[in-house]
């Protein structure tokens, strides 16, 4: 059996899935961003796979946009959660509780 | 084919990483089962001719995010914490969840196997893989309004990683 866009694209939706119960699953905001950095990755496998399929360059070129704006990302979120640290002295969402009720 | 074996060594190593970031109670441990878990996604660029995206990918996420992610963790000393039991409408809404994602894949596995019909492949408009030159035209034609918005993006994201980061202590430090 040879290996096609079929077994990428498997590849791409099970990490996904992986990534999207890490973030339900998790109390700790830090692995919850591991984890949505993770379901991105899994977009970007995708569309390389589609790109190397179709015989273009668009999702390449696409997944070049997409790493730039995960970079962006990275740095914005850590340090938001840093200064959410700084502010409330924890980082499990479980304890981030000052909008209920 | 030697290269079918490589996909599908990469793709455990991808998925167990993955896996491992998931379930480990380590935050350490969590943040470089995400280093293995991008290094093996680099490798599955490497078998799609994705060259360029591949060493992109080990340098902006397996260099510069993970370490960023490995100094907070450092910064903030996170360990432990009290793990609450899940509430029942969680577990209960998590395993809809789980049964919904079961559904999509297997019906992704046997659709795949109905459709194996060998597709027809076109011919390449653009030459495909790594060649820099197909990125630099693909970049500085097509797709130049985009390169100048992602360029305007990084540069508000470091203002606003250096707001975010400065303390204030009053109005006056903010000139």
């Amino acid at each position: 059996m040879t290996v096609g866009l079929n077994e990428y694209l498997f590849l791409s939706a099970l990490l996904f899935a992986i990534g999207f119960f890490g973030v339900l699953l998790r109390k700790n905001t830090l692995v919850i961003y591991m984890c949505l950095e993770l379901m991105l990755v899994a977009s970007t496998v995708a569309l390389v796979a589609f790109s190397h399929f179709n015989r273009t360059m668009d999702g390449n070129v696409f997944v070049f946009f997409i790493l730039t704006v995960a970079a962006a990302e990275v740095a914005v979120g850590l340090a938001i959660i840093v200064a959410l640290f700084r502010r409330r002295q924890t980082i499990q969402v479980e304890e981030l509780n000052a909008l209920k009720n | 084919m030697s290269s079918d074996i490589f996909f599908y060594i990469f793709a455990a190593l991808t998925a167990g990483s993955a896996l491992a970031v998931v379930f480990t109670k380590n935050t350490v441990a969590a943040a470089l089962s995400l280093l293995v878990s991008l290094v093996g996604v680099a490798a599955i660029f490497v078998l799609l001719d994705a060259f360029l995206l591949a060493a992109l990918m080990v340098f902006v996420y397996a260099g510069a995010v993970v370490a960023l992610f490995l100094f907070i963790v450092m910064l903030l000393d996170s360990q432990g914490g009290t793990r609450k039991p899940f509430k029942k409408a969680t577990l209960f809404s998590g395993f809809v969840a789980l049964l919904l994602l079961i559904v999509g894949l297997a019906s992704f596995a046997q659709r795949g196997a109905q459709a194996a019909i060998v597709h027809e492949v076109p011919a390449a408009a653009v030459p495909v893989g790594a060649s820099l030159r197909a990125y630099g035209e693909q970049l500085f034609t097509t797709y130049l309004l985009p390169v100048q918005i992602v360029g305007f993006l990084l540069l508000i994201a470091m203002l606003g990683v250096i707001v975010l980061s400065k303390k204030f202590e009053g109005l006056g430090d903010i000139k």
